[in-house]
């Protein structure tokens, strides 16, 4: 019983009929699930999760969604306008965003700029603009510029930029640099060969990364309202604050129509580039 | 020699009608959405906080920084915990899910009735969970796991789904013939083929959902959101300034780790 455990975490040495030892590789699968328990004990104490509490009072989640059936139809004519602000917002910061991308992924890609320093650099700032929650990133935004569109404008730009930034550089680097070589060596610059040979290879991927972020931006949108940036998350912050679940569930509703006609159009769009 | 690159150059469709109309596209499409931003300049006071900002966050809270009882360090723990909760059951939730909505594993109608589920599931924004869950287990960090859990499900599932439908099944067939019964068919031709791509997966999830959890605070669901915002609120940016630093040094962290590991996933 001992032996079978302890081989499990240190495994025996195998001799062959020849009377070769052989010793197999340290496992680290045991260790990985291990940890991961020993992880997970921790973290169900510090968080005060117990199974009891959600089998008794699990029946209390559905109290707000049973609340929001039928949805209030009525509401709809007052959930479009705002929901159309979301969907410009989302549209105006996801082209901003990604047009501002370009200059910075090609500054990021290692086989395109020669200086590691400007790569370091330009991937230390994008990674900080990555970690910063949207939400604070709107909020702030929300400080500058006074509530509204705008503010909800600029968080998306950025959330976006950082977003298109690392998707197209990580495809700037994958690209095959033959045509790119040819084109310097018959004494073009930098700039023109990278517009003749390396643009053409990246741009089908670049339309698809810039759809995939409008995806994004538009669930994201519908959050900023939280922080007062504009948009359909204004009024339904308003109504889950009023208790008003009836016009909740018509706003979600929408929202996700909405969310489900730009996927399939982005989806249709991606494979009718790829 | 001249001629045939010429050649080849005249041989080139004439695309500047479509350009043309994409750019008029694209344009247009600019020009309607602009109408809606209003642009009414700076707040007077905004230099004045943005001034602020930056030098809140150039020198953090040093005590708030440094205190592992109630501080940063605490809250980021709190943080990882939920997230690291959220994460694991969000992916065991997702494992049915996307097994039903795998095109090549259920009938076609089975897939399409649970991808709509799941994109149901995916269309509740994060807070609205937070106060659904908050019912159920009161403020705190408990509600935050569930809400992780819920909301991992959508994106969890769409990359679980994507390598469902890669799986090689003429290991299977060969397993088959191999006399193989169902469970070792699973063990030996399933679980091999997708237990990298899901581990990788999960790991993933797991830094998004640190990144997601920062902002659960908002409504009581734990973590460092809660102590962020009401920081912000209050204009209290060296406070801010701590907090977000502890918050930017971890995910930097766990961003390196994950992609060093997911890199060294992929490459078995």
């Amino acid at each position: 019983m001992f032996r079978a455990i302890k081989n499990i975490f240190v495994p025996e040495k195998i001799v062959l009929s020849d009377g070769k030892e052989i010793k197999p590789p340290m496992p680290v699968t045991p260790y990985i699930i291990i940890g991961l328990l020993v992880a997970v004990y921790i973290s169900i104490n510090i968080t005060g999760f117990s199974f009891k509490t959600l089998v008794d009072r699990g029946s209390y989640f559905f109290d707000i969604i049973r609340d929001m059936f039928p949805p209030d139809f009525g509401y709809a004519s007052k959930v479009v306008s705002p929901l159309i602000e979301t969907i410009k917002m989302s549209i105006l910061g996801s082209i901003i965003g990604s047009f501002l991308a370009i200059p910075f992924a090609i500054l990021s890609s290692v086989n395109i700029t020669r200086s590691r320093v400007v790569i370091a650099l330009v991937r230390f700032v994008l990674s900080i603009t990555r970690t910063l929650p949207t939400l604070i990133i709107a909020l702030l935004a929300t400080y500058f510029f006074g509530l509204g569109t705008f503010a909800g404008t600029v968080a998306i730009t950025i959330f976006t930029f950082g977003l298109v930034v690392k998707m197209l550089y990580e495809k700037i680097e994958t690209v095959d640099m033959g045509p790119f070589e040819a084109m310097e060596a018959v004494g073009s610059t930098r700039l023109k060969a990278f517009i003749g040979s390396i643009m053409p290879q990246i741009a089908s991927s670049y339309v698809a990364i810039c759809l995939y972020s409008l995806e994004l931006n538009v669930r994201y949108a519908a959050i900023l309202g939280y922080v007062g940036a504009g948009g359909i998350g204004v009024i339904l912050n308003e109504k889950i604050g009023w208790r008003q679940y009836d016009q909740v569930g018509m706003v979600l509703v929408m929202l996700f129509i909405t969310v489900v006609i730009i996927e399939q159009v982005s989806k249709y769009v991606r494979e009718r580039l790829g | 020699m001249e001629y045939t690159v010429k050649k080849q150059l005249e041989k080139e469709p004439n695309l500047w009608i479509k350009k043309a109309l994409t750019v008029a596209f694209i344009l247009a499409i600019i020009i309607w959405s602009l109408q809606t931003i209003r642009y009414n300049g700076v707040k007077e006071n905004g230099v004045t906080i943005a001034k602020n900002v930056i030098s809140g966050i150039l020198h953090p809270d040093m005590d708030m920084l440094f205190d592992f009882t109630e501080g940063v360090p605490a809250l980021l723990l709190e943080t990882i915990c939920i997230a690291l909760l959220g994460s694991l059951f969000g992916t065991i939730l997702a494992i049915p899910f996307s097994f039903l909505a795998s095109s090549n594993i259920v009938p076609k109608w089975v897939s399409m009735i649970t991808s709509f589920i799941i994109a149901a599931i995916r269309t509740f924004p994060a807070f609205v969970y937070g106060l659904m869950f908050i019912r159920v287990t009161g403020p705190g960090a408990f509600a935050g796991v569930l809400t992780l859990s819920v909301t991992s499900i959508g994106m969890v599932s769409k990359l679980f789904i994507e390598s469902i439908e890669d799986l090689d099944t003429r290991i299977l067939e060969s397993l088959d013939a191999a006399g193989c019964n169902t469970f070792q068919k699973i063990r030996y031709g399933i679980i091999p083929q997708l237990f990298t791509n899901f581990a990788s997966t999960a790991i993933y999830r797991f830094e998004i959902c640190l990144k997601d959890a920062s902002t659960l605070g908002l409504v009581g669901a734990g973590g460092i959101g809660a102590p962020l915002i009401f920081a912000m609120n209050a204009f209290n940016w060296s406070e801010v300034g701590a907090i977000l630093f502890g918050l930017i040094v971890l995910v930097l962290i766990v961003e390196v780790l994950s992609t060093k590991i997911r890199n060294k996933l992929a490459r078995g």
